[in-house]
């Protein structure tokens, strides 16, 4: 029933345009950046608060957590951390972590990107951080829509809808972010939705434990273009919308409550599931590279000096 | 003394002068550095990462950056158009990092693997907005050596990507090098904070330099980086004063590199001719010099180890007794066009242009310089003539005399 209740707090906020913060977390925002730019009825101050929330359980400040996002709404959401936050260019936040953890393997590196950010003009570092297995946790806020430019298509738009670009209804095909990344090799994956922030909350809480690269997926509403367009309502209504989807049946989620799937009247947007849809264990970039505490230590063993002298004949 | 390859000097350099990050994406004529780097960096206790490609070698160079290593990148020219937009981010989050691109023919794919200089204005240019750019090239294996390091030193004392533009032909040709430079750290380092970490912390509030003080990653202090406008506080910003207050700090303090990279000059003394050349072609040119000498034309060379900031002033003072100036390069006329802008009419200008992906040879250039000095108006230096296939077509001023600059195709 808890669950109920917090996520009835969430629905509040959010249809107030506001970020729900109470207690601990409360520490953790960067005050000086306020107010937010975050519309009202957006999902993704919901996702902030329940980051935080969990983030004030685990640090009693973020001096050695890493915040690395991308352009568009989501990523704009790291500039309310008071951490070290990287704000990068369009889709390129996975590179920029990439070269930072690697500098400093000491830092917790949590990469904050969307749909437009980091499946189509980042699609590509994507699924090589995946497949490296990058110690990142990159969560990508899914509005399946272009927010910030003004509504536009996205590669996860779901065939038939509408929006600035696509007037007559959408023609392309959406990718499915979490089979993506657990195809190019991330070793954790996992969905979750604004609608449950306490689910959120335990999954990156996961995603934060996970060594290696962490990919958690966090369905969030526009409702001023996305769910204006397409009628979808308010945000509450878009929030409610969520409860279509399923949980997984991965073992994991006996921990998060089930929900009546709601039977809307948008059929267009498929029933996915959520929950830790993928988990493995392999190297990580870190271990294949040799890096402990900063230093390689691939010289030691001598493998290096054998592979040059092959190499040079 | 080490005989190596100009692309293996470069490593050389920046393993000397303490970069410890590298990643990059394969392409000719620059894949050796990274290879070099490769071998070198786990011995260093570095990391070599072959990236997906230059956009993320770039950005994976940046946050490395900005964790507080000497991070490299390399590539030639279709990754360099790539890299552009980072190396805006770069400079407008002021982090310190070396981008080299070893030029081969183009637009597009081009030719690989042919020398250009064909890069030089989009060194400059190549990013959107306004931007300053500083860029060093080297006329040989040991000055790659040098200025790489350098390179390192400019990065780090500014906080901005600097930019190293060489040709296939140096990046390939090997040569004896001295790799130990007396004092690789003649520069003063990256800047450190001089305020305490706290809520009134300000990232972005420059030194006396117009240098930002930002810490690294994760060493006590919290503030936002972003490729946004931003005030001293790094939080984006849209404030007209601040935005201009912004970008003419960050002009003004890549300026200093004017004072810090020297031109080599060779018989410019009483030279009345003056070659400027730059890359390779300053090598040819200053053989190009001693057989002008040889036939009695008092002939001199002014060669830029700095491309950007153009070392205006510098550069006049150096040309002001000229009465004939002849740019050569490898492409249509791009140095050529700051030359024009600097002597103002001062100098009968006679670019020699060559872009095909040929290297311009002594006697093309000793050739180029007779063939000009017989053309009619050259006894009245103050008649300036400008010619040519290129930028320089039909460009002559009222009542000068046409003269037709050779390019070579």
């Amino acid at each position: 029933m808890s669950t109920v209740m917090d996520t009835d707090t969430a629905v509040h906020g959010a249809a107030g345009g506001s970020v729900a913060i109470t207690g601990k977390e409360k520490r953790l925002l960067r005050h000086a950046m306020m107010p937010h730019m975050l519309c009202p009825g957006c999902g993704h101050g919901i996702v902030l608060d329940a980051m935080l929330s969990v983030l004030s359980e685990r640090y009693e400040d973020l001096d050695n957590v890493a915040f690395v996002a991308g352009i568009g709404c989501s990523s704009r959401i790291i500039g309310y951390i008071d951490a070290c936050t990287l704000h990068t260019a369009h889709g390129r936040p996975l590179s920029f972590a990439t070269g930072l953890k690697l500098a400093r393997p000491d830092l917790t590196v949590v990469v904050i990107t969307g749909d437009g950010d980091g499946l189509s003009i980042g699609g590509n570092h994507l699924i090589h951080a995946a497949r490296r297995n990058v110690d990142l946790t990159c969560v990508l806020l899914n509005n399946e829509i272009y927010g910030m430019t003004g509504g536009q298509a996205a590669p996860t738009t779901v065939l038939g809808a509408y929006t600035s670009t696509t007037p007559l209804g959408n023609t392309q095909h959406p990718f499915d972010a979490a089979e993506l990344a657990k195809a190019a090799g991330a070793t954790f994956v996992a969905r979750s939705q604004s609608y449950r922030p306490q689910v959120f909350g335990e999954l990156f809480s996961q995603a934060l434990d996970h060594v290696g690269f962490s990919f958690l997926e966090v369905m969030s509403d526009c409702t001023e273009y996305f769910g204006r367009t397409n009628r979808f309502g308010e945000g509450a209504d878009m929030l409610m919308g969520q409860a279509r989807y399923e949980p997984s049946i991965d073992a994991d989620l006996a921990r998060i409550p089930t929900v009546e799937p709601v039977t809307i009247k948008q059929p267009v947007r498929p029933v996915l599931p959520i929950g830790v849809l993928h988990r493995s264990s392999r190297l990580t970039l870190e271990e294949t590279l040799g890096i402990e505490g900063g230093r390689s230590s691939g010289v030691a063993d001598g493998k290096l000096d054998d592979a040059v002298q092959r190499m040079d004949g | 003394m080490r005989l190596i390859q100009g692309n293996e000097a470069c490593a050389e350099g920046a393993i000397a002068a303490g970069c410890r990050f590298f990643a990059g994406y394969p392409i000719s004529p620059s894949s050796e550095i990274a290879e070099a780097m490769a071998r070198m960096l786990p011995r260093h206790g570095g990391v070599f990462l072959q990236a997906e490609d230059e956009l993320a070698s770039l950005g994976a160079v940046l946050g490395a950056a900005l964790g507080g290593t000497k991070a490299m990148t390399a590539t030639s020219g279709p990754g360099f158009s790539l890299m552009q937009e980072h190396i805006g981010y770069g400079y407008l989050a002021e982090i310190p990092c070396v981008v080299v691109d070893v030029m081969r023919g183009g637009p597009s794919t081009g030719l690989p693997t042919q020398p250009s200089q064909g890069d030089v204005m989009q060194a400059q240019w190549g990013s959107h907005g306004d931007r300053a750019a500083v860029v060093l090239a080297p006329v040989g294996v040991q000055e790659v050596y040098d200025l790489t390091i350098q390179a390192f030193g400019l990065s780090e004392t500014l906080r901005m990507p600097v930019t190293l533009l060489f040709d296939e032909v140096v990046g390939h040709m090997r040569e004896g090098v001295d790799l130990a430079m007396d004092d690789p750290m003649t520069f003063g380092g990256r800047p450190r904070p001089s305020q305490p970490a706290g809520p009134s912390f300000r990232p972005y509030k420059a030194n006396a330099a117009g240098v930002a003080e930002l810490p690294d990653f994760g060493r006590g202090y919290r503030f936002h980086v972003t490729g946004l406008m931003h005030d001293e506080r790094g939080f984006p910003t849209t404030d007209t004063s601040v935005v201009a207050a912004l970008l003419e700090r960050l002009e003004n303090k890549a300026q200093a590199a004017k004072e810090l990279v020297t031109p080599e000059t060779y018989l410019m003394d009483d030279a009345t001719l003056v070659l400027v050349a730059y890359g390779i072609t300053g090598r040819t040119a200053k053989a190009a010099v001693d057989a002008l000498r040889s036939r009695g034309i008092r002939a001199g060379l002014w060669r830029p180890r700095l491309l950007w900031p153009v070392q205006d002033e510098m550069l006049r003072g150096a040309l002001q007794n000229a009465e004939m100036v002849v740019v050569a390069e490898m492409n249509r006329g791009q140095w050529a066009r700051e030359v024009e802008r600097v002597t103002t009419g001062s100098a009968i200008l006679r670019p020699l242009l060559v872009a095909g992906g040929a290297t311009i040879t002594t006697e093309e250039m000793v050739g180029h310089v007779l063939d000009a000095l017989e053309a009619p108006g050259i006894a009245s230096p103050d008649r300036v003539s400008r010619g040519g296939t290129g930028p320089y077509a039909n460009r002559s001023s009222a009542g000068a005399v046409a003269l037709e600059s050779k390019v070579v195709e």
